[in-house]
């Protein structure tokens, strides 16, 4: 991240989109913060947060002990009090430390007090599989927070949507949850600071198609974009939708894009049961009942923990060409 | 009257307005105007809410336990609101959306009462670290009871607190029980400050009913948290009553409760008064015949507050620019049409 003050990079990778959409905000609004573990001297855990140390001072940029709970207790407290702390937990799966303070007090504080006060406050987490983390260090929760009304949720793919969705996440009032899959880091694209692409609450269609629709977000829009390529050339034209929020959710995208395809394959690094996949299924069913010419598909992750084993690990998620398979089974 | 003749009258004032207003709350439960049965009254606990609302300074800030309303009262909370709050109604701190175990006042500095037990804990720390950043001069106090020195997110916040420096205190209201179980079964070690003390804290015991000692000690507490030392406070206290309205306390003799109940800080005040002739018997019962009429008139507003429009479930989830959530009846009409 050489050069942080130009408008358009051509190619940047996701982790430094994140940088600059700290640095920027933090260089705008000086009651931004970052705290969380390792956010400062280290430059987090997967190095979001590298060099800021330097920029914002120890002031700004928080070291904190390994206490999750806190974290975002004590990060709710300052956005109560006219800071706008950005917290880190360094993987999704340490909700499990802190879900009292994220689900009970964060989500709920608004609310619970008649709307006398807004928490403006980013959370980010990083989850999902691919690096042979473990059971306790890969999964995708974001369903525990959909499942939790308060909190707005993002959960970008490329670059110029992690940089736009944290840049609008630091602007609204409102606490909200930013999902980073740790295999994303180092992807790169475009991005263009003056084109936020008109992006919160709104899906983007990946690639337009007729003949099926595949409707995810985060990593897993990579494996649908890749499918649908190789599907092309066996002649069948899949719709991309990358939903980029879950709270806010574009059900009207995700309705619009099935009724013109009559087809639906959700795709989804959570587990299968009781899990966003589901959620999206049933908008489907409910919207689309009498334009469906298949069974929608859930192809998500297996209902058990994480294995560590790369082999069993790789298999554990969707593959590309499963997502084929299956895609030419529901355009028979 | 010197200040030292007027600080105990005071004292005492607050307390008796609080045990007046949970004597209300009984009051409205049993007239069946309350929201639910969640309510827990602190009678018997008035001492420490009473001396460190009066230790702290206007523009300090606090979070409550489930057991919070004498806090409340201590730092200015109306009695009007917060009854109206208890009765579920429109008038409400919190449009009756909170109830008793979620009442706040953000322009009192309440940053929200708590129902789950030390829930409320770390917003201090944030409270504290925005206090210092901003430079406020505003120290934040997490009110808290000795359920939650079992947590463990008490250790955290009292960790952070010490490592930064922050104008933070911590104040256990120690009333005996969690619930229905005994302090001797919860904790391994019953000398709180000792756990305080070993994270850097500053500490204060209070386990007599001499408010006014107790407020002078309390205050240099406080006082040293504004220069970025943080405390704990410890109040022994008892806890008259059950654990909420429709507790019979069946895991307690009836010989400890009217034991206990001879602890009673009030009385103490009151006969201190007596006997350093601060205020005569007359003077005392005029005083409570006042706290009687405000909290009649409390009751009497609750009582007649509207109830809240039903709009009211889905306003306040998202800040107000942001679209209101779809309701479940719109969803499934949009199915079926």
């Amino acid at each position: 991240m050489s050069d942080l003050n130009k408008n358009y990079y051509e190619k940047i990778t996701f982790r430094d989109a994140l940088r600059l959409a700290i640095h920027d905000s933090m260089q705008e609004d000086e009651k931004i913060i970052v705290m969380g573990e390792d956010v400062a001297a280290y430059g987090g855990a997967y190095g979001a947060t590298k060099d800021l140390l330097k920029l914002f001072g120890p002031k700004r940029i928080i070291d904190t002990p390994i206490s999750e709970a806190a974290i975002v207790g004590a990060s709710m407290g300052a956005a109560l009090t006219g800071l706008r702390p950005i917290a880190e937990l360094m993987y999704v799966d340490f909700f499990g430390m802190s879900m009292d303070q994220i689900a009970n007090q964060l989500a709920k504080v608004r609310y619970m007090f008649g709307g006398q006060i807004n928490a403006p406050m980013i959370l980010r987490a990083q989850g999902g599989t691919g690096r042979s983390a473990g059971a306790q260090h890969s999964q995708s929760l974001e369903t525990w927070i959909m499942h939790t009304p308060g909190l707005y949720l993002s959960i970008p793919y490329t670059p110029n949507d992690a940089y736009h969705l944290l840049r609008t996440a630091l602007k609204i009032n409102n606490p909200t949850i930013f999902i980073e899959h740790k295999l994303l880091y180092n992807t790169s694209g475009v991005l263009d600071k003056n084109n936020p692409d008109q992006i919160f609450g709104k899906a983007k269609i990946r690639k337009k198609g007729k003949d099926l629709s595949i409707i995810s977000y985060s990593r897993m829009v990579n494996f649908a974009e890749k499918a649908a390529e190789e599907l092309a050339k066996q002649k069948i034209d899949v719709e991309v939708v990358d939903l980029r929020t879950l709270n806010p959710l574009d059900r009207e995208t995700i309705i619009e894009s099935v009724k013109k395809t009559k087809r639906a394959l959700v795709l989804s690094e959570s587990c299968y049961t009781a899990g966003v996949p589901s959620e999206i299924t049933s908008i489907i069913f409910e919207h689309c009942y009498t334009n469906l010419l298949k069974p929608v598909i859930r192809y998500t992750a297996e209902d058990t923990p994480a294995p560590v084993a790369p082999n069993l690990e790789e298999n554990y998620i969707p593959t590309i060409e499963k997502i084929v398979e299956y895609s030419k089974k529901l355009c028979k | 009257m010197t200040q030292s003749n007027t600080l105990l009258p005071n004292l005492y004032t607050t307390m008796k307005r609080i045990r007046t207003f949970e004597e209300r709350v009984g009051e409205l439960f049993i007239k069946g105007e309350t929201a639910g049965t969640m309510l827990h009254l602190s009678i018997g606990e008035e001492l420490g809410p009473t001396c460190l609302g009066a230790a702290m300074q206007k523009q300090d800030t606090f979070t409550t336990h489930h057991r919070g309303h004498g806090i409340f009262i201590a730092r200015g909370g109306d009695p009007k609101k917060m009854m109206a709050e208890i009765a579920g109604k429109k008038d409400g701190y919190c449009k009756g959306k909170g109830g008793s175990m979620h009442i706040a006042d953000m322009k009192l500095g309440h940053l929200g009462a708590n129902a789950i037990v030390g829930g409320g804990i770390p917003t201090v720390v944030g409270a504290g670290l925005s206090s210092k950043y901003l430079e406020e001069d505003k120290v934040s106090v997490a009110f808290f009871g000795d359920g939650a020195m079992q947590q463990g997110i008490l250790y955290e916040s009292m960790n952070m607190a010490s490592l930064w420096k922050l104008p933070v205190v911590f104040c256990c209201i120690n009333n005996q029980y969690g619930m229905g179980t005994k302090i001797d079964n919860a904790a391994g070690l019953k000398d709180f400050s000792k756990r305080a003390a070993s994270f850097g804290l500053n500490t204060l015991h209070i386990d007599d009913l001499d408010i006014e000692n107790a407020y002078v000690k309390s205050k240099e507490i406080i006082d040293k948290a504004r220069k970025f030392e943080p405390g704990f406070i410890e109040v022994e206290c008892y806890r008259f009553f059950g654990h909420a309205r429709m507790d019979k306390s069946p895991y307690r003799s009836e010989e400890e409760e009217i034991k206990m109940r001879k602890s009673d800080p009030i009385s103490y005040a009151s006969n201190q008064m007596l006997k350093n002739k601060i205020m005569n018997e007359d003077e005392i019962k005029k005083i409570n015949e006042k706290i009687s009429i405000e909290m009649d008139e409390a009751m009497d507003f609750a009582i007649n507050s509207p109830l809240n429009n039903q709009k009211e479930i889905f306003t306040d989830v998202y800040d107000e620019s942001e679209p209101l959530p779809i309701s479940v009846e719109e969803r499934i009409n949009k199915i079926l049409s």
